[in-house]
């Protein structure tokens, strides 16, 4: 499994990059969606996949018998997911705002604060 | 319970939401701006105090045992960084009371002030890498809402490449944690210290070091990624300026000078040349860009990269003479910066502009305000007796002692090179005689289009301008009792022993031996 992770990963890095690189202020916030999601991926399997053995502690005992899930990486994905749900909400907003103060799809058409 | 560990994170979030509360009422919302800050600088004073006390004061969050939990930490360094957030929180309330027009109060300025120094705050204060990370975030978008509040051109654009390239450190940032917790399976910064010191893959370590160093790199502004400050920080309103240009590097330089002298100190002989010669061009590229500038805040701008050099190379030596500059730079630019920006604010009320060819006459005008501007703009420039003067002495010392004479050759250069630009500061603004074609009237040019803010209020806006100035002169003068302190912080940060102890326990916390045995006991 982790194999095809990591290539699907390392797609996903790799298509974020190009569309970020691109002039359209579109592509680059799905460049940035693409960037949050292929980050969260590599927390997922990074940690290290487990299948069929979720992290729960059998009665009487303190701690669980043998390999199961961590739960952790779980939970930052979690995290990482809301925050990025957030911020993406309001890089959404920007380029719309900027697109009408703008009024182009277009990165070098903003070079104004440039020095 | 240490509650001063938690409360200068939890005060500055209670005042965002108590002012979240009182949306419509403005009175309100600044009076819980004053007083919010203020209760933050007592227990920042307070923090200080008891870190002073017992070297490491820690707590627990919900009583989870240390690796497991998140521990809140303060150590000596985030001591003083925050009693500096709680100074520079309480100076913006007061100035933004007289700078900040009705049309931004009345969209969530104070809120977003409160919930960015929180961010601030907790990011000083965490011992979790991860909880680190969600700290950013809280500060990062925060300071998006400040940045574009007002909806100008100029700040789309500012926010579009400010947005952007922090999005991509925090991603980097993200990406780092990910495949350290792969590593390591801890999220504890003194619990990663001491199993990363043992991880098999050394190459792997040095790969996690420098994503850091970017990730962080690009949050403090320094070369080669520090191209969104020069393009955004001179768009929001200035009291915001003010705010980003005191605070927001230096939290990603903190956090250079934190995982690099705990979680990454084993790596140093990979990273230190790194680190040595991105200071060094740090300092070069702001300054030489501040030196083609003819706009008050782009110059200030470039020079917040500029001195950002000068901290990474206080940490680059890594000896706790060079630690202990470097954090001194951190305290005197964080106080000498947000007063220039806060000054440039005032200029423009007065003369309309924010422009050097067009302005003029000040010294003239207004003695006190020149006082002021003389006293921190020759103070980042290093003049003795000043603040600068001794951070600056310090590290160059430092420099010499570890042998580095070309990067201390270059930071003394550009300490000239500073001075040239504040002269050029100096020289337009406050000595020449008003130019003809300057006819701003006062009034019509009230930062905030509200023609309600009247000039009489000005005096809100002096007040911290002479209380920060008169910091710069106090630094200056107090620099050996301060640097008992700084030096304090350099011993701790040079013995992250210390600091595992203080979250881990002596014994080095829980071990798989411990929940074995619990199990063992417990099966019938």
């Amino acid at each position: 499994m982790e194999p095809i992770m990591a290539v699907a990963i390392g797609i996903l890095y790799a298509a974020a990059i190009f569309l970020m690189l691109r002039r359209s202020i579109v592509k680059l916030v799905i460049g940035l969606i693409l960037l949050s999601n292929a980050a969260n991926l590599l927390i997922f399997t990074s940690a290290g996949m487990t299948r069929g053995a979720p992290p729960l502690i059998p009665a009487g005992l303190a701690a669980p018998l043998g390999p199961v899930a961590d739960p952790l990486p779980q939970a930052l994905v979690l995290t990482a997911i809301v925050i990025a749900f957030g911020v993406l909400a309001f890089a959404v907003v920007l380029i719309r705002r900027a697109y009408e103060i703008v009024k182009a799809d277009d990165l070098d058409k903003m070079k104004d604060t440039d020095t | 319970m240490r509650p001063e560990v938690a409360l200068p994170v939890l005060l500055p979030l209670l005042s965002g939401a108590v002012s979240l509360l009182f949306w419509r009422s403005r009175p309100m919302q600044r009076f819980i701006a004053v007083a919010g800050n203020a209760a933050l600088l007592g227990v920042a004073l307070w923090l200080l105090v008891s870190v002073g006390r017992d070297d490491y004061v820690v707590i627990q969050m919900g009583g989870w045992q240390a690796p497991f939990g998140i521990t809140l930490i303060a150590d000596m360094l985030s001591a003083v960084m925050i009693l500096l957030t709680g100074i520079i929180g309480l100076s913006l309330a007061v100035y933004s009371l007289a700078s900040t027009g009705p049309g931004h109060e009345r969209f969530g300025y104070y809120p977003l002030m409160h919930m960015l120094l929180a961010g601030v705050s907790g990011a000083f204060l965490t011992g979790d890498i991860f909880n680190l990370y969600v700290w950013f975030e809280v500060m990062l978008v925060a300071s998006f809402a400040l940045l574009i509040l007002g909806g100008e051109k100029a700040q789309m654009e500012g926010a579009i490449k400010y947005v952007t390239l922090n999005l991509l450190a925090s991603v980097i940032f993200l990406t780092a944690i990910g495949l350290l917790y792969g590593m390591v399976g801890t999220l504890n910064m003194a619990d990663i210290a001491q199993r990363l010191a043992v991880a098999e893959h050394r190459g792997m370590v040095e790969v996690l070091a420098v994503m850091f160093m970017i990730a962080f790199g690009i949050k403090a502004a320094a070369f080669p990624l520090f191209f969104w400050l020069p393009a955004s920080y001179h768009t929001p309103p200035v009291a915001v300026s003010a705010l980003f240009a005191g605070l927001l590097t230096k939290v990603g330089v903190y956090s250079l000078f934190r995982v690099f002298t705990l979680i990454f100190d084993q790596t140093l002989g990979y990273t230190q040349d790194l680190l040595i010669w991105g200071a060094a061009l740090t300092m070069v590229t702001g300054v030489l860009g501040a030196a083609a500038q003819f706009e008050f805040r782009r110059i200030l701008s470039f020079h917040i990269v500029s001195q950002i050099g000068y901290m990474i190379l206080g940490l680059a030596l890594f000896t706790p003479l060079a630690i202990a500059g470097g954090i001194f730079a951190v305290m005197h630019n964080i106080v000498v910066k947000t007063n220039l920006f806060l000054i440039s604010g005032i200029t423009r009320r007065i003369q309309g502009t924010y422009e050097l060819k067009k302005m003029g006459g000040l010294y003239r005008e207004r003695p006190w305000l020149s006082v002021a501007f003389f006293l921190s703009a020759f103070s980042l420039a290093g003049i003795p007796p000043l603040s600068g003067f001794f951070a600056k002495f310090v590290i160059v010392r430092a420099g010499i002692e570890a042998g580095a004479y070309v990067v201390t050759g270059v930071a003394l250069a550009v300490g000239l090179m500073t001075l040239y630009s504040m002269v050029k500061i100096w020289n337009e603004v406050f000595w020449k005689s008003l130019p003809k074609d300057n006819l701003v009237p006062v009034e019509e040019t009230v930062v905030g289009d509200d023609s309600r803010m009247v000039p009489p209020s000005l005096w809100l806006m002096y007040l911290p301008v002479g209380v920060l100035a008169l910091f710069a002169l106090l630094i200056g003068i107090f620099a050996e009792p301060l640097m008992v302190i700084m030096n304090q912080v350099g011993d701790q940060l040079m013995n992250p022993q210390g600091y595992i102890e203080a979250v881990l326990g002596s014994d080095g916390g829980v071990d798989d031996a411990l929940v074995e045995a619990l199990n063992r006991e417990e099966t019938p």
